[in-house]
């Protein structure tokens, strides 16, 4: 089983690290070349690219409008002035603060709980042995197929009875206990990958198992507990579903729930609107600036990549 | 105690945190969720059994019929169409040009925008009369729809809407594009092959395992769509955009239907679940897995 591990995880890790692998195969060739070479995938990449992002710049710009210059025909791009009191205004019209406040709590401890207990058992099936593991674990794949709305009534059923109803423990206690059965999977194939001849020479020298999980395992793996961080906080960051479900008062909001208390019947404020959904997505953003490569690898860790 | 029984104490003390969540949040709800199906409960009362009644009624449901079609409509051209596009993107990101990086994060950036902050987003640029859809399409002499609020374009708005975020699975692509051996891609220029050639014998059979992926994550989430239009449209115009889940919550937590919102959970599940068996068995026609067993 062991014999037919990749021997050099670093090498499969570094091996799609896109920046580098671009600019070493064009480095040597001049501007001028390149460009006539490529000049119809910079056009495509443009065309797509703008695509994309107008929606995005569409948000920056409704963001820093006045109410008045919302409902300006045809569409204005440039806000005039710049309504920068949108943003501060923000927290005035509802509580947003307490919503930064509850995300804050709810999603440091509930991502905290997923990096701890994806550690834990993913070391289990990747470096115990013992009967059950095998089925246990096609019991584990079989999981991350299962629909969330086939177990949503009794799990709420049972929160109630629990009296965890408006309460953040229905987002929090789960990641405790498992939470995502991918990331389980993820950090179970890339124990998978590291060797075992460290474990056993400090098991020969009378280690125990929780001594070789903690000084052996683990700091090998900064890697991969990275990668579920990141993954736990943005899927708790971004969740709707639970907080809709199971928070009912104003002052436990998240901030997704908060964004729908400027939604009413009769109107919607969009500049408002659009200013706290900017605020929202900035953790994620600079997330992804601060642990870009994480994300790449986040997805070679699973061993999809062919 | 001897080594061998210490370590399977150990591997079951080490699962245990996922032993306890997989009875208690996955394998207990779906038993619970099957016993409420064949009852009647309305959560103050305690459920009262009522057989397959539940079923019944779902049978003679015209909304739950028509919430199926537009699920049905939805996953079957909004997942084929994001696996197509988002390959193609992959491939674009795969050129070897310079400044690719800036681009990958231009076409990823969409995925870090939170779901409820997107949706709010979109639901702005559908706008009829304020949106920037309708005012680009006014540039160019073309009277926009009313989107969401049109039986015929609610749903095309939300596959469209969908489209936006491509670059998700563009990621995933891209890690398998950057996988293939280049030895094999050498042996098709040897063969006098060109770019063409490359992509139909190397690039695409090597990618079908990923493709196949994809296929079943897009398959899965399109079938629980949710938030989009309880946010955008609360099913409407006239149930166009009435997505299954959408019913079932509305059922359970609106009318405390918590029996019938059951039974339509496991028709739902037993739909997908179809699905992804027949895929499953399928796939050994088209999905490449190279004849190696390292992976085991």
């Amino acid at each position: 089983m062991q014999g037919a591990m990749r021997s050099e995880p670093n090498a499969a890790l570094d091996g799609p690290a896109p920046a580098t692998t671009t600019t070493l195969a064009t480095a040597r060739e001049p501007l001028g070349t390149h460009l006539r070479r490529t000049w119809w995938i910079y056009l495509i990449l443009v065309a797509v690219g703008a695509m994309l992002s107008l929606p995005l710049l569409w948000l920056l710009s409704s963001s820093l409008k006045s109410e008045g210059q919302i409902f300006v025909v045809p569409p204005q791009w440039i806000p005039n002035p710049v309504q920068w009191a949108n943003y501060p205004d923000v927290f005035h019209r509802i509580p947003f603060g307490r919503g930064w406040l509850n995300s804050i709590v709810v999603t440091s401890l509930a991502t905290l709980g997923q990096v701890i207990s994806a550690s834990l058992v993913a070391f289990g099936f990747a470096r115990l042995r013992f009967p059950g593991r095998d089925a246990l674990f096609m019991v584990l794949i079989a999981t991350v197929m299962i629909p969330y709305h086939v177990t949503l009534i009794p799990s709420y059923v049972l929160f109630r009875w629990l009296g965890w109803l408006d309460t953040f423990l229905p987002l929090i206690v789960p990641s405790w206990l498992g939470g995502s059965a991918f990331l389980i999977f993820l950090v179970r194939q890339f124990y998978m990958r590291l060797s075992f001849e460290l474990d056993d020479a400090a098991r020969v020298d009378g280690a125990s198992i929780w001594q070789v999980f903690t000084h052996i395992v683990l700091p090998q793996s900064k890697p991969a507990i990275g990668v579920v961080a990141i993954f736990a906080f943005l899927n708790h960051w971004n969740d709707f579903f639970g907080p809709f479900i199971y928070l009912n008062s104003t002052d436990k909001y998240t901030l997704p729930l908060m964004l729908r208390l400027f939604q009413s019947v009769e109107s919607t404020e969009w500049a408002m609107l659009m200013a706290a959904s900017v605020m929202t997505a900035i953790p994620c953003i600079v997330l992804y600036f601060v642990a870009q490569r994480y994300f790449i690898q986040g997805v070679v860790f699973t061993g999809l990549k062919g | 105690m001897n080594h061998r029984r210490w370590e399977t104490l150990a591997g079951y003390l080490f699962i245990a945190p996922w032993l306890v969540g997989l009875v208690v949040f996955t394998l207990g709800p779906i038993a619970a969720s099957f016993y409420f199906s064949l009852t009647s409960y309305q959560l103050v009362k305690p459920p009262v059994w009522v057989g397959l009644a539940n079923y019944q009624r779902l049978l003679h449901d015209d909304i739950f019929w028509k919430s199926m079609r537009v699920t049905t409509t939805y996953v079957a051209i909004s997942v084929p169409l994001g696996l197509v596009l988002s390959f193609c993107v992959a491939l674009l990101m795969n050129q070897k040009v310079k400044g690719i990086g800036f681009w990958r994060t231009v076409f990823y950036l969409p995925n870090l925008v939170p779901l409820v902050a997107s949706t709010m987003l979109w639901l702005w640029i559908f706008n009829p009369q304020f949106g920037l859809l309708n005012g680009a399409l006014a540039r160019i002499g073309i009277e926009g729809p009313n989107w969401l609020q049109s039986q015929q374009w609610a749903l095309p708005s939300l596959i469209i809407m969908n489209l936006w975020t491509v670059g998700g699975s563009t990621l995933i692509y891209l890690a398998g594009l950057q996988g293939i051996p280049t030895d094999l891609y050498q042996a098709v220029e040897v063969d006098g092959g060109g770019a063409w050639a490359k992509l139909r014998t190397v690039t695409i059979p090597q990618m079908t395992p990923v493709i196949f992926y994809n296929l079943i994550l897009g398959l899965i989430a399109g079938f629980q769509v949710f938030a989009q239009p309880l946010i955008m449209t609360r099913g409407g115009p006239r149930y166009a955009t009435m997505f299954v889940v959408l019913y079932l919550y509305q059922n359970a937590f609106s009318n405390f239907k918590m029996g019938y919102a059951s039974a339509i959970a496991w028709a739902l599940f037993v739909v997908i679940l179809a699905l992804t068996i027949v895929l499953f068995r399928l796939s050994n026609r088209w999905v490449y897995y190279e004849g190696d067993t390292s992976r085991r």
